[in-house]
C-alpha cells in the first residue's frame, strides 16, 4: 500500500492523536510521527472510523501541535529484522540498534504481534532446568518452555535472583545452543546495568539480545518493548532452535503505561483504574512461552514485576499470577531477616513441576519430599506465629518441633549464597536432612519406603 | 464471497469490534464474513444502517472501506459422529487440521469445516422403510469411538412422517441418509446437522436431577457432591486448584460424554490434556479417556469474540449428546475470562457498564447459560434421558468472593466448591474449603448412597462434618489461650478432624492410586478414620491416656490408607478391626470389663 502523508491532526491527548480526513488507515498499522523539529517517531492505530484515525505515539506527544505535525501511515504494523546477527546487540525499546553496531541486515521482517500457537502444537513442558537455587530446583522448580514470573516490591533482590537464574541454569545431562533476551521496560540505569554487567561477566553477553526502554525512555513506547523482545525470541527458538531465556522486566511499568493510553481514551476503567482487557493483553504476551512439537527450540520466560505495596491482590500480580504457570514470590519479612533469596515458598507454586521431575528426571522421591517440606514448613511458620502471640508453653511437643523445623528450614534451606550452586542431589538431601527434626509419624506426604532410603 | 450485492462496508474498527454499513437485511447473531479475508464474526447490535459486529479472528490490517459480507445464517456448529477425540477453537475450527495446513501458530482467515468429509462411518440402521418418525426417533447407529454409540436421529424441526428410504453400510457425513415424509414435506437427512450454538436444543422435560455424579474426588463426592444435571461452581484465586479439580472430574468422572472448555486460560493445560487422555484408562469402560472426551481450546491468547462463543459451541456439542441419552459432563475453565469478553465487547460498543465495568446483562447471560444444564427426557417417541452437567470454574481477582461474576454464578449455581489459597499454601489439595462449601443436592444424592454404597454412609458424612466444625471452634481457643486450655476429649477432636483433613480429604491428583477413589472406597475410608475416632473416645472415656491414643502406630496405617488400590478394599475391614482392637488395648486391664459392659 502506498505510504500517506497528513497534516490534518486534529486532538493531541497525553499520548494520542486523532487524525482527520484519512483514507485508507487500517486498524494496528505502523505511522510515522514527525515532530516540528524534524525528528520522527512511531505510533500505532488504535481505532480507525470512517476518515478519522485515533494514534499512539510511542514517542510521546511533547512538541508536537496541531497545525504541523506530520503522519505517515506505513500501510504494514510495527516489524521487527530479525538475524542471527542480533546477539550480542542491544537495541531500543523498538528494536532500533542503539550500540555503536551496524544495522541488521534482516533474515526476515516479523510482525511484533506474533501469532497464538496452535494449542495443538505445543509440546507440553517437561526438561527440569536446574538453577541451583534450593527454594526453586526443590519446592517450585523451573522447567525449559514455562514462564514463571517473579513477584517483588522496591528494594528486594529480584534482579539479583534473576541474574542467578540466568548464569546458573543448565538442563541436566545436555549441553544445547541457547540464548537470553533481555527486555527492559521502565527500569532505571542503574538497574539495567546491572544486568548488562552481568552478562558480560558471564561472558554470555554474545549469546544475550538486549532491548532496552529505560525510565526516561518514553512511556509508550514499552508497549511495544516486551512484542518486540519475543519476536526476537521466537526467532531464535523456532526458527534457529535454540533454548531462549527471556527476563522481562519490570512488567509493572509495562502496565502502567497501558493504563496511561487507556484513561487518555477515556475507557471504562477496570480495578485500580487498569483497563478491562488487561489480562487479555498480558496473555498475548506470557503465552509467548513454550516448547513446539517437532522443534528443537524453546522460550521460557521470567518476567519481573513489582508487586505495588506487595500487595499481591493489586491487579498486576494477580493477573499475571492467572496467566503463567506459577509465580516465585518476594518476601520482605525474609530479605529483612537477611536471608538470600528471600523466597516466600508457601504462595510460591510452580504449576509444571510434577511433569519436569521424578524418576528418570531428577528423582523419585522428589515431588513427596517437597509437598512434605511445604506442609511441614506451613504448619511450623503457624506454630511460631502462634508462640510469638501465647508463648512456647502453648503449643504441643509436636508443634514445638515443627515451630523449630521451619526456623532451620529458613536458615538452611532457602538461604543460600549469591554464587552458590546447589545440586539437585544436594537440594534433596538437604531436605531430608532437615525433616530429621520431626517425628516420623508427622510426615504423611512421605512414603515409608522413601524416608527408610532416604533420610540418613 | 465477491458477490457485491451481499457485501456491506467497514465504517469502523476498535480491536475486536467492526461496524459495517449497509450490509442488506442484517439480523442480529448473522454470522458475517469480514474483510477481503472473508474472517469470521457475527452481528451483536444494529443501530440504524450500522451493524456491529464481533470479530472472532485478530483484527489488524482491517480498515473503513474494506467489505463485509452476509451469509444469511446464525453462527452454528456441526453436529455428527467425529465429534469425539476433537480439539477445536472457540468457534469449532479444528485446530489439529489447523496446524496442518498453516503451521505452528494460528494465522487468519482459514476455514475449515470441523467434521471430516472423507471419512466413512459404518451405519447401521434400526428403523425399516415405512415406519412412522417424529424428531428425536433413532434412525440408526454408528459406533464413534469403542466406547460411545453415535445414535444418529431425527433432528428436531423436522417434520414427522414415514421413512421413505433408508441406507445402511459406509456413509459420508454429507450423504443422505434416510427420507423421511411424502411429497412436498419430505425431508433429506444427512449425519451432519447443524445447530445455532446460541439456541438451547429442545427436549421434552426438565426433571430435578438425582443421581449423584461419581468424580473419584473424595472432598466432592462424599461431601459436597453433584448431580448428574446438575451446576456446580469452583471459585478461587490463581494457584488454588481450579483447573486440576476440573481436569480431575473430566478424567474420572462416570459421565458418558465430557466437553472441556478452555475458555481463555493457558495453552499447555490443553497441551496437557491431550497428551495424557490418550494414555489413560477410564475406570468405567476400560478404554482411553479421549474417546469419550471433545475438547474446546479458545486460549487467553487467542481471540477474545471466539472466547465469548466457545462456552456455546461447548454447550451446544453436549446437549447434541445429551440428545441420544447419555449423561454429558462440561467443564467451563474460565467462566470469568468469558465473562471478561463480553466486558471488552461491551465496552467496544460504547455500552452502559453495570458494575466493575461488566455489561449490566452480565446475571441474566450467566444464568442462561447454566440454565443449559439439566436432566430432561429427550424428544422422541420412546422414554429417553439423557442430562449435561456444567461446572464452571470462576477466577474472581484478587481471590475476592464479592465480585461480580462470583456473586451473579452463586445465585444460579447448586454446588459450590469454595477454594482457598490457605489451604494450597499448605498444599492441602484439594484445596476446597470444608466450612463454606456446599451442595444443594446432597439430600437427593444421600438417598442413592443407601442404595449403592451403605445406609451408613449418611451418617458418617455429617459426623465427620460435625468434628471439622467443632475442630474449627477449637482451633479458636488456641489462638486465644493456647493449646493446654483444651481437655482430653478436646485434644481427640482436633486430632480426629486432623485425620479426616489429612487421611480422607487431602487427594493427590498426581498420585497413581490416589487421584481417583470410587465411591465405595470413600465410605471404606471414611468408616475407617470415623472408626479410630470413635474407638479412641471410647478407650479415652475408658481410662487410656491421651498420648498413648496419639501415639498409636495406627494412624500411620490410617494415613495410608487412602493408598489401598481399588481391587484390594478388603483391606479396609482388617484396618477397622486392627483399630477396634489398638484402642481396646490401651485401656488399663482393670476397666477393660467395664467397656464391654457398657
Ligand atoms: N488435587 C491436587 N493434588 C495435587 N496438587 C494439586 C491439586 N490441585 C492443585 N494442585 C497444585 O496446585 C497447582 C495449581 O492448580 P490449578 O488447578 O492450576 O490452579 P488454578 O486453576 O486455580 O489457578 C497445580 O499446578 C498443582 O501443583
Ligand atoms: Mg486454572
Amino acid at each position: 500500500m502506498a505510504i500517506r502523508d497528513y497534516m490534518t491532526v486534529r486532538d493531541i491527548v497525553g499520548p494520542l492523536l486523532l487524525v482527520r480526513q484519512v483514507e485508507g488507515a487500517k486498524y494496528g498499522e505502523l505511522v510515522e510521527v514527525e515532530f516540528p523539529d524534524g525528528t520522527v517517531g512511531f505510533g500505532n492505530v488504535l481505532e480507525v472510523s470512517e476518515d478519522r484515525v485515533l494514534i499512539q505515539s510511542f514517542e510521546g506527544t511533547r512538541g508536537l501541535d496541531i497545525g504541523s505535525t506530520r503522519v505517515r501511515f506505513r500501510g504494514r504494523g510495527l516489524e521487527l529484522a530479525v538475524s542471527r546477527d542480533m546477539l550480542g546487540r542491544v537495541f531500543d525499546g523498538l528494536g532500533r540498534p542503539i550500540d555503536d553496531g551496524p544495522e541488521i541486515i534482516p533474515d526476515e521482517r516479523l510482525d511484533v504481534n506474533g501469532n497464538p500457537i496452535n494449542p495443538y502444537a505445543r509440546d507440553y513442558p517437561s526438561d527440569f532446568i536446574q538453577t541451583g537455587i534450593s527454594a526453586i530446583d526443590g519446592l517450585n522448580p523451573l522447567v525449559r518452555g514455562q514462564k514463571l514470573p517473579i513477584f517483588s516490591g522496591a528494594g528486594l533482590p529480584h534482579s539479583e535472583l534473576a541474574a542467578q537464574i540466568a548464569r546458573q541454569s543448565s538442563v541436566l545431562g545436555r549441553e544445547e545452543e541457547f540464548a537470553v533476551v533481555f527486555a527492559a521496560m521502565g527500569i532505571t540505569f542503574e538497574d539495567a546495568d546491572f544486568f548488562v554487567q552481568e552478562f558480560r561477566s558471564a561472558a554470555s553477553i554474545e549469546r544475550s539480545v538486549l532491548f532496552m526502554n529505560l525510565a526516561d525512555d518514553p512511556a509508550v513506547e514499552r508497549i511495544s518493548t516486551p512484542r518486540v523482545a519475543l519476536t526476537a525470541a521466537e526467532y531464535l527458538a523456532f526458527e534457529l532452535g535454540m533454548h531462549v531465556l527471556v527476563i522481562l522486566t519490570d512488567m509493572t511499568y509495562y502496565c502502567e503505561a497501558l493504563r496511561e493510553v487507556s484513561a487518555a481514551r477515556k475507557e471504562v476503567p477496570g480495578r485500580r483504574g487498569y483497563p478491562g482487557y488487561l489480562y487479555t493483553d498480558l496473555a498475548t504476551l506470557y503465552e509467548r512461552a513454550g516448547r513446539i512439537i517437532g522443534e528443537k527450540g524453546s522460550i521460557t520466560q521470567i518476567p519481573i514485576l513489582s508487586m505495588p505495596e506487595d500487595d499481591k491482590t493489586h491487579p498486576i500480580p494477580d493477573l499475571t499470577g492467572y496467566i503463567t504457570e506459577g509465580q516465585i514470590i518476594l518476601s520482605r519479612d525474609l530479605h529483612r531477616k537477611g536471608v538470600y533469596p528471600p523466597i516466600d515458598v508457601l504462595p510460591s507454586l510452580s504449576r509444571l513441576k510434577e511433569k519436569g521431575i521424578g524418576e528418570g528426571r531428577t528423582r523419585e522421591d522428589h515431588s513427596n519430599l517437597s509437598n512434605q517440606l511445604f506442609s511441614a514448613y506451613a504448619r511450623g511458620k503457624e506454630a511460631k506465629e502462634l508462640a510469638v502471640i501465647l508463648g512456647e508453653a502453648a503449643l504441643t511437643e509436636e508443634d514445638k518441633l515443627f515451630a523449630a523445623f521451619s526456623g532451620e528450614f529458613e536458615d538452611r534451606f532457602i538461604r543460600q549464597g549469591e554464587q552458590e550452586n546447589r545440586t539437585i542431589e544436594d537440594t534433596l538431601a538437604l531436605g531430608w536432612e532437615l525433616l530429621k527434626m520431626l517425628p516420623r509419624g508427622a510426615l504423611k506426604r512421605v512414603r515409608q519406603e522413601q524416608i527408610q532410603k532416604y533420610m540418613k | 464471497m465477491a458477490d457485491d450485492d451481499l457485501a456491506g462496508e467497514i465504517v469502523r474498527v476498535a480491536g475486536p469490534l467492526v461496524v459495517a454499513r449497509g450490509l442488506p437485511a442484517p439480523k442480529m447473531y448473522d454470522l458475517v464474513r469480514v474483510g477481503a479475508q472473508g474472517l469470521m464474526g457475527e452481528v451483536i447490535e444494529l443501530r440504524a444502517e450500522d451493524a456491529s459486529i464481533q470479530v472472532y479472528e485478530e483484527t489488524g490490517g482491517l480498515g473503513p472501506g474494506d467489505p463485509v459480507y452476509t451469509t444469511g445464517g446464525a453462527l452454528s456448529v456441526e453436529l455428527g459422529p467425529g465429534l469425539l477425540e476433537s480439539i477445536y477453537d472457540g468457534v469449532q475450527r479444528p485446530l489439529n487440521l489447523l496446524r496442518e495446513m498453516e503451521g505452528n501458530f494460528i494465522t487468519r482467515g482459514t476455514d475449515m469445516p470441523a467434521l471430516s468429509r472423507e471419512r466413512d462411518w459404518e451405519f447401521v440402521p434400526v428403523v425399516k422403510e415405512g415406519d412412522e418418525v417424529q424428531p428425536g426417533d433413532l434412525l440408526g447407529t454408528i459406533q464413534e469411538t469403542p466406547v460411545i454409540e453415535h445414535r444418529v436421529l431425527l433432528p428436531p424441526g423436522v417434520k414427522p412422517g414415514r421413512v421413505q428410504s433408508i441406507r445402511s453400510g459406509a456413509l459420508k457425513i454429507t450423504d443422505v441418509v434416510a427420507v423421511v415424509g411424502d411429497g412436498e414435506a419430505a425431508t433429506e437427512v444427512t449425519l451432519l446437522q447443524r445447530w445455532p450454538v446460541r439456541r438451547a436444543r429442545p427436549f421434552k422435560h426438565k426433571y430435578a436431577p438425582t443421581d449423584p455424579l461419581t468424580t473419584g474426588q473424595r472432598v466432592i463426592d462424599t461431601f459436597f457432591p453433584v448431580a448428574k444435571g446438575g451446576t456446580a461452581c469452583i471459585p478461587g484465586p490463581f494457584g488454588s486448584g481450579k483447573t486440576v479439580v476440573q481436569h480431575q472430574i473430566a478424567k474420572w468422572a462416570d459421565a458418558d460424554v465430557i466437553l472441556f472448555v478452555g475458555c481463555g486460560e493457558r495453552g499447555n493445560e490443553m497441551t496437557e490434556v491431550l497428551l495424557e487422555f490418550p494414555q489413560l484408562t477410564d475406570p468405567y469402560s476400560g478404554h482411553p479417556l479421549m474417546k469419550r472426551t471433545v475438547l474446546i481450546a479458545n486460549t487467553s491468547n487467542m481471540p477474545v469474540a471466539a472466547r465469548e462463543a466457545s462456552v456455546y459451541t461447548g454447550l451446544t456439542i453436549a446437549e447434541y449428546y445429551r440428545d441420544m441419552g447419555y449423561n454429558v459432563a462440561l467443564q467451563a475453565d474460565s467462566t470469568s475470562r468469558w465473562a471478561e469478553a463480553l466486558r471488552e465487547i461491551g465496552a467496544r460498543l460504547e455500552e452502559m457498564p453495570g458494575e466493575e465495568g461488566y455489561p449490566a446483562y452480565l446475571g441474566s447471560r450467566l444464568a442462561s447459560f447454566y440454565e443449559r444444564a439439566g436432566l430432561v427426557s429427550c424428544l422422541g417417541s420412546k422414554e429417553c434421558s439423557g442430562s449435561v452437567t456444567v461446572v464452571g470454574s470462576v477466577s474472581p481477582p484478587g481471590g475476592d468472593l464479592s465480585e461480580p461474576v462470583t456473586q451473579a454464578t452463586l445465585r444460579v449455581v447448586k454446588v459450590f466448591w469454595g477454594l482457598e489459597d490457605r489451604l494450597a499454601f499448605m498444599r492441602h489439595f484439594p484445596a476446597i474449603n470444608w466450612l463454606v462449601s456446599y451442595s444443594m443436592y446432597l439430600a437427593q444424592v444421600s438417598k442413592k448412597w443407601d442404595e449403592i454404597i451403605d445406609p451408613s454412609f449418611k451418617e458418617l458424612r455429617t459426623e465427620a462434618m460435625t468434628l471439622l466444625q467443632r475442630e474449627a471452634e477449637l482451633e479458636e481457643i488456641v489462638r486465644l489461650i493456647g493449646v493446654e486450655a483444651l481437655s482430653a476429649g478436646e485434644r481427640l477432636t482436633m486430632e480426629g478432624a486432623r485425620s479426616i483433613r489429612e487421611d480422607f480429604l487431602h487427594q493427590n491428583a498426581f498420585d497413581e492410586i490416589d487421584t481417583y477413589s470410587s465411591l465405595k472406597k470413600q465410605f471404606l475410608l471414611l468408616r475407617c478414620v470415623i472408626t479410630f475416632h470413635r474407638e479412641a473416645e471410647k478407650a479415652l472415656e475408658a481410662g487410656a491416656e491421651i498420648d498413648d491414643v496419639l501415639a498409636s502406630p495406627l494412624r500411620e496405617r490410617l494415613a495410608d490408607a487412602k493408598f489401598i488400590p481399588e481391587d484390594r478394599l478388603e483391606d479396609f475391614d482388617k484396618l477397622d478391626q486392627a483399630a477396634v482392637k489398638a484402642m481396646e488395648d490401651l485401656v488399663p486391664r482393670e476397666e477393660r470389663g467395664a467397656v464391654s459392659n457398657l
